[in-house]
């Protein structure tokens, strides 16, 4: 999979023979190896989750968020440089903004989308800057209902049912593929969420981890926000119960 | 007499009007005179004041008819983009603030008053208006222009919530013609404008086939046609 770039892979604005630009590869890298962040979107709403791998035990719970609200109605997971996705996160928070102050309305996931993606990018065209080392996971229920995009350090963003990042993702992406997602609520999206990002943790490479969750739909009033306290502890529950079982067969 | 007798001819024009916004159940109908004046002198008779921005989208203009031309041109090249950019049709909530950002923010500048009225998939039919300092208020009709002054009560009387398209659209006709009655600066005839999910039609009322009020007398052709009568001979006691 990794692959030497010998001497083209010093600068971002340096093609190799084989069309690839190495820099943004090494970006990707970098999200490649933090804490999976998972997305899904639910018939009813998005819901987030992010594996937060603990760097020390001095660390207060709760604190060093990976997902942020970027307006009233969506947010995004951070994944890669935590520094650098405050960054897209900032970005994304002024466009909101400015978008609503011109135009009267809540901006649309789809444009708020391509306004990041557009930033991304940007920051791969020149010499003087580097790219970004974060890829986020960005969920929103605007008019046209709920949306989940994947923005990634390249600059390209999909549209996703479901999407994954960060050292989990392949097997995170095999078992959201195993879920209705079309009949999924999200009080119920929250449950497999949790099973998802606590089944992927490799307890023998990583530390402990803390479980963050957020989400944005009906029941939310299509604010984002986090889980709520009952049902975060309940999906961990159910996570940590399931994962058991899996241990006991 | 001091006062240049060309002076109205190279004035500013203004258009006195009435303008109508008003919505049904199902879209919205706009409704203006066709009067625009330099001062007494009437410099278009038969003006149309109905202006549109998007497919979807068409505003009522009052005041001066510079500002309001160039108000309707910047916001309908914004609404292009925007257009493009959204890959869909905009709404007019986004049209109408579009509209006041440009009126609030130059407000010192511009003497315009604005009723935006059209259909979108989301909220279906709405009118917004946006009167002189630049405030946005979304109403379900909306009347301005010097004419509307009298049409209030005529209004507090006549609206009702949830007409059909035929009655709002003999209400907005029924209400240009009272104001042209009443106000100077109204006059010429009546167009309408009609929006909703299937398009938009235009309509057109002469100003002689207006409906008439209890004082007002029969339109004629010409006094001349008394030539053509059966009996030429002057009256007899």
């Amino acid at each position: 999979m990794s692959s030497i770039g010998t001497g083209y892979d010093l600068s971002v604005t340096t093609f190799s023979p084989d069309g690839r630009v190495f820099q943004i590869e090494y970006a990707a890298k970098a999200v490649d190896n933090s804490g999976t962040v998972v997305g899904i979107k639910c018939k009813d709403g998005i819901v987030i989750g992010v594996e937060k791998l603990i760097a020390s035990k001095m660390m207060l719970p709760g604190s060093n968020r990976r997902i942020h609200s970027v307006h009233r109605h969506s947010g995004m997971g951070v994944a890669g440089l935590a520094a650098d996705g405050r960054q897209i996160v900032a970005r994304a928070k002024s466009e909101a903004h400015n978008y609503e102050s011109t135009y009267g309305e809540p901006i649309p996931i789809k444009e708020l989308a391509d306004r990041v993606a557009s930033y991304v990018h940007l920051c791969t065209l020149y010499w003087w800057l580097r790219p970004f080392g974060s890829g986020v996971i960005l969920g929103g229920y605007d008019r046209d209902g709920p949306q989940l995009y994947m923005v990634e350090p390249s600059g390209v963003s999909y549209r996703y049912f479901g999407a994954a990042i960060g050292k989990g993702r392949q097997a995170a992406k095999t078992e959201i593929e195993k879920l209705k997602l079309s009949e999924l609520t999200c009080l119920e999206g929250v449950i497999e969420v949790a099973k998802i990002i606590y089944g992927v943790h490799d307890e023998a490479k990583d530390k402990t981890f803390e479980l963050e969750m957020s989400w944005v739909c009906d029941e939310s009033n299509r604010q984002h926000q986090k889980v709520p306290e009952a049902l975060l502890e309940e999906a961990k529950a159910a996570a940590q119960a399931a994962l058991e079982e899996m241990d006991a067969d | 007499m001091d006062r240049d007798a060309t002076a109205d001819v190279n004035a500013p024009h203004s258009m006195g009007t009435t303008i109508i916004g008003v919505t049904y159940n199902g879209g919205v109908i706009l409704g203006a005179d066709s009067r625009t004046s330099t001062g007494l002198y009437v410099a278009n008779r038969a003006s149309d004041k109905i202006t549109q921005l998007t497919d979807n989208v068409y505003i009522c203009r009052s005041g001066s008819a510079a500002d309001s031309q160039i108000v309707s041109d910047y916001v309908r090249y914004f609404l292009h983009q925007h257009t493009i950019q959204l890959g869909q049709p905009a709404t007019v909530k986004v049209a109408a603030n579009l509209v006041r950002l440009l009126a609030y923010n130059n407000k010192n500048m511009l003497q315009t008053g604005i009723i935006v009225g059209g259909w979108d998939k989301y909220e279906g039919g709405k009118i917004y208006g946006i009167p002189l300092g630049g405030t946005i208020l979304e109403q379900p009709f909306a009347i301005g222009g010097s004419g509307s002054s009298y049409l209030y009560g005529f209004f507090d009387q006549a609206w009702k919530e949830g007409m059909t398209k035929e009655e709002a659209e003999q209400l907005v006709v029924k209400a240009v013609s009272l104001a042209i009655a009443r106000d100077g600066a109204s006059g010429g005839v009546v167009r309408t404008v009609t929006i909703n999910s299937e398009g938009v039609t235009r309509n057109f009322y002469p100003g002689d086939q207006l409906p008439l009020w209890h004082d007002e007398v029969e339109a004629h052709n010409s006094l001349l046609d008394i030539l053509n009568a059966s009996n030429p001979e002057p009256m007899s006691t």
